[in-house]
């Protein structure tokens, strides 16, 4: 019986939770779609298994609301990313490529998931995935995983972290175990 | 009796001949008869591909409507659907299907495709170096779609072999399929089987099409713009063209036909005469295609679509015959009707049809030595159709007439009549018109004719635009510049272009061109690829390079088995020959850049000018010209093209060598003049009205701006055949041994009528060519008249 009660208690607990986590995650949708400019410094690390060490580079983000993204590496090598609504323009070394989002989808993935946060898209990033919110002492955390199963063998899990309306982290898992970290610290505008 | 049997007999029996003959002809609609018959080997062998290489059997697909999902799902389906006829060499429309067996083929070969392959980069320095590189890459936005292939191919060979294809699937896509650069249509590539030139193949192929995307277009139904299908390429223009002339000069021709019949239903009030009168108009018409289809084996359609043109002309012979004929018989009353007026018109009117035909003769004659296939069809189914007619009108008709021959013109001929008094006194003003005409045509005369080939293509503008659009949507091969290599053997010619490349490589450096494609993309020589092969290292000399190598990175030697395997067996494996390509879009790539001709081998390779913006498309030939000049080409010859300037050098040597030919029929006539009028002032007053009418239909294109073709050249010269009958009319009125009369003169308004109707209707055409000739001969005949009319001399006794 007691275990009934604390059962029904658990659940009540976990459905209250999830109703207020439904609200605060629409609220900081709300929030991050507030902001119409971002600029960050980032370092993105890979690790993969057939790499001994993970690989690192690092550079700036360009956002601009509501669907212009722009991760521009600057080591170790130059490279710009840009995704301006559902083209994505690649320019590495003399080779640029224009591709488009939707055939990309290992690569349009990630900035996909990225920009839509930023946006504040909750819509957007509902249709592609399965989105848990959790807040944390000192911000909140979102957990992307695909609906779609041919997404899943190009991606396991997406894990944004942030504080307020600024997105600081974003951890991409693969279904073979590779996974790369990417930490994102606020610049001021320019 | 058997005056009237013997002719009869003879003309039935031709008839049944030329029947016959029509019958059995050829007949054919490509775009030929209007390529001309080149007289260099190099350019034959351009035509022989603009006809039938691979460019020519290329359909562009193009899918409009509904949302981009829709056109997507469409686009897979049909091209599935297409997938399925053996019409189709090959389907293409972005699938990640169409290059998965490419990119089988480029891993496989990667070893000897890439450019990157030498002693030095397979060193320990250079495989440090690229791996180092490639670990870059993995860490890089686009790692994970280097991150498969790494273990096999840590050096990045199978990129290099991408990049040196060039335009390997540069072509944007949406939802898996090719899209254009706006994102709103989705386009499809089909290879036909069959020749570019083969039209009914062409035109089942695109019957295919049609269908399967009928069956297709269904997936659009819910969404509020419906999908439709676009289609152009060569076959799609010459099946067009085909339908479109046929079906014109079907229609045109009932048209004016029913025209030209009910107005001389009205002025002969007989049916039965309106049948007769047609009779030197369909003799003529299966004489001039029976005389086609025994000179040159094959008809053109262009050439069936000019038959209207002869109704024009051969209609007015009994147009002649059925109204003067009475006038010889006995006065305006037609009683005495079976005193046979027919045979006293042989004798005293006929040799002035006689000469006008001949005049007309001369003036196509003119047309037959052209270059131009079609034009010189032209020619000879105008001269064997106006001879027919003309012997029709003289011996047949004749014979056939009914005895009570009436056709009542005596009230038109008195109005026409005191019109001419009038338009004599108006003659001064023939001064001014020659004035104006001339002062138009010196003002414009730098830019009087159309010089550029495609002033003749039989393609409505509106179609050449969209040709042009979804060319540039597609890259599809729009080869402007190009420099063949010829040589005997693949492997020479090969080598050769190996030796170009590398010249042009400088150019590209240099910013003259942009890129290029050469057949060596596809399939390097035998000799490259050995030396890439024995650039190899053998398995232990590779494996201890490569643990040097990776000291220091992050990869260990034990992950990259499966590169140590690759290499060894590409170093033991055989050369790529041409028929490994098969079954990838690889070989379609290489059969369009690399043709067999008996034993001659040409390999094309096609430059791309750099830049954008007007300049986008000149390249300085002359400097492409001493790169490859300089060059070792192993014993192949190589030409440096320029397509356009080439064809349109050709072309606009062909319209002055028309131009030139044409004077001479004009002299030609002006000297027939000469013999049998022999008198200066005589041939004076036939040859001014026509030079003139010529002039002022010359000077009006100019003052509105149109420049000339071919085309209008050989409409002028139907104003000058069709207006010497009335200018030699109206000089026989004048002569003093035949007095004038009303009767003549309405049968020249009557043959007129039946002339402007003819050619006004083919002006009405969306044929260029058609609209053309129509638009030069209505007007010019119809000037003709007036201006022989003013310019007759007034007659000594004039009654009516």
């Amino acid at each position: 019986m007691r275990t009934t009660l604390g059962m029904a208690a658990i659940i009540a607990m976990v459905a209250g939770a999830a109703a207020d986590s439904d609200a605060a995650l629409a609220q900081l949708m709300s929030h991050l779609s507030q902001r119409r400019h971002g600029h960050a410094a980032f370092v993105e690390r890979q690790f993969i298994a057939i790499l001994d060490r993970p690989t690192e580079v690092s550079g700036e983000l360009f956002y601009d609301a509501p669907d212009r993204l722009e991760k521009r590496t600057l080591k170790p090598k130059l490279e710009s990313l840009i995704l301006d609504h559902d083209t994505l323009d690649v320019r590495r070394g003399k080779t640029t490529r224009t591709l488009n989002l939707r055939d990309y989808a290992q690569i349009g993935l990630f900035v996909g998931s990225i920009r839509e946060t930023l946006a504040g898209d909750l819509g957007a990033l509902r249709q592609i995935y399965n989105v848990a919110f959790t807040p944390v002492t000192d911000g909140w955390v979102l957990v992307l995983t695909p609906r779609d199963s041919r997404l899943a063998i190009q991606v396991a899990k997406i894990r944004l972290s942030g504080q307020g309306d600024e997105l600081r982290a974003i951890e991409f898992q693969r279904p073979n175990g590779d996974h790369s970290v990417m930490t994102i610290n606020p610049l001021p505008d320019n | 009796m058997r005056h009237r049997i013997v002719p009869l007999c003879l003309w039935l029996g031709l008839m049944a001949l030329g029947g016959w003959l029509v019958a059995r002809a050829h007949y054919t609609a490509d775009l030929s008869a209007f390529l001309p018959a080149t007289p260099s080997k190099a350019q034959q062998f351009l035509v022989g591909q603009l006809k039938d290489g691979l460019a020519s059997r290329l359909i562009l697909v193009d899918i409009e409507g509904a949302d981009n999902a829709v056109r997507a799902t469409a686009s897979l389906e049909l091209a599935h659907r297409l997938r399925k006829y053996a019409d189709f060499r090959s389907v293409l429309n972005g699938e990640a299907a169409d290059f998965s067996r490419d990119r089988d083929f480029l891993v496989a070969h990667r070893y000897l495709l890439s450019d990157h392959v030498t002693a030095d980069n397979f060193g320990v320095a250079g495989l440090r170096s690229a791996i180092s590189d490639s670990i870059d890459m993995l860490g890089s936005s686009m790692g994970l779609l280097a991150q498969d292939l790494f273990v096999r191919d840590p050096t990045g060979e199978t990129l290099q072999a991408i990049l040196a294809l060039g335009q390997f699937d540069r072509q944007r896509r949406d939802f898996g399929v090719w899209v254009s650069s706006d994102g709103r249509r989705a386009l499809l590539l089909a290879e036909t089987r069959a020749k570019g030139s083969d039209s009914d193949a062409q035109e089942r192929a695109i019957g295919i099409i049609r269908t399967s995307f009928n069956e297709v277009r269904t997936v659009g139904e819910s969404s509020h713009i419906p999908l439709t299908l676009q289609m152009t390429g060569p076959g799609v223009f010459a099946v067009e063209a085909r339908s479109m002339i046929q079906h014109q000069a079907i229609r045109l021709s009932l048209l004016s036909s029913s025209f030209i019949a009910t107005l001389l239903l009205l002025v002969y009030r007989s049916s039965r005469m309106l049948v007769l009168g047609l009779l030197p108009v369909i003799t003529g018409a299966v004489a001039g295609v029976a005389a086609v289809s025994l000179g040159f084996g094959v008809v053109h359609g262009v050439t069936l679509g000019f038959g209207v043109t002869l109704i024009g002309e051969a209609v007015d012979y009994s147009v002649y015959l059925f109204i003067q004929a009475q006038r010889v018989s006995g006065g305006a009353a037609p009683s005495g009707a079976e005193n046979l007026a027919p045979s006293a018109w042989t004798a005293t009117l006929w040799p002035t049809i006689r000469l006008g035909m001949l005049c007309s003769v001369c003036g196509f004659a003119t047309l037959v030595p052209s270059a131009f296939p079609g034009l010189a069809q032209l020619g000879v189914y105008s001269i064997a159709g106006l001879l027919a007619a003309g012997l029709a009108t003289r011996f047949v008709l004749p014979v056939l007439l009914p005895s009570g021959l009436t056709v009542n013109v005596a009230s038109l001929g008195q109005v026409f009549s005191k019109g001419l008094v009038k338009l004599r006194a108006w003659r001064v003003i023939l001064w001014l018109v020659l004035f104006v005409a001339g002062a138009a045509l010196y003002a414009n005369r730098s830019h009087l004719w159309n010089r550029e080939l495609s002033a003749l293509s039989p393609v409505p503008l509106a179609e050449q635009t969209l040709d042009a659009k979804l060319r540039a949507d597609l890259g599809a091969p729009d080869v402007r510049t190009l420099i063949v290599v010829s040589g005997n053997g693949t492997e020479q010619v090969l080598v050769a272009s190996e030796a170009v490349g590398k010249a042009l490589d400088k150019l590209v450096t240099q910013g003259v061109i942009a890129s290029y494609q050469s057949p060596v993309q596809y399939l390097p020589t035998q000799l490259t690829q050995k030396n890439r092969r024995a650039s190899l290292p053998d398995r232990g000399e590779m494996a201890a390079r490569l643990r040097q190598a990776l000291e220091g990175l992050p990869v260990r030697v034990e992950r990259l088995h499966p590169f140590l395997d690759d290499v060894e067996s590409a170093r033991r494996g055989p050369l790529i020959q041409r028929s490994d390509l098969e079954g990838t879009s690889l070989a379609a790539g290489l059969d369009a850049l690399l043709l067999s001709q008996g034993d001659e081998v040409h390999a094309l390779i096609p430059l791309k000018a750099s830049g954008e913006g007007p300049q986008a498309f000149s390249i300085d030939i002359a400097k492409v010209k001493r790169a490859v000049e300089s060059i070792d080409a192993a014993g192949a010859v190589t030409t440096v093209l320029d397509l356009k300037v080439e064809s349109d050098t050709l072309y606009s040597g062909y319209l002055q060598n028309a131009l030139n030919l044409s004077l001479m029929g004009f002299g030609a006539i002006v000297l027939l003049l000469a013999i049998s009028l022999r008198s200066a002032k005589r041939v004076f007053r036939v040859v001014a009205p026509l030079i003139l009418a010529v002039l002022t239909v010359m000077g009006s294109y100019a003052v509105f701006g149109h420049p000339l073709t071919l085309l209008h050249l050989v409409g002028l010269l139907l104003v000058i055949a069709i207006g010497s009958n009335y200018a030699l009319f109206f000089d026989r009125e004048t002569s003093p041994t035949h007095p004038a009369g009303p009767r003549i003169l309405a049968s020249l308004i009557v043959a007129n009528l039946t002339t402007v109707i003819g050619f006004g209707t083919l002006a009405f055409s969306t044929v260029p060519v058609l609209s053309a000739l129509g638009a030069t001969v209505a007007p010019g005949t119809l000037l003709a008249l007036l201006f022989s009319a003013t310019l007759s001399a007034p007659p000594r006794t004039f009654s009516v």
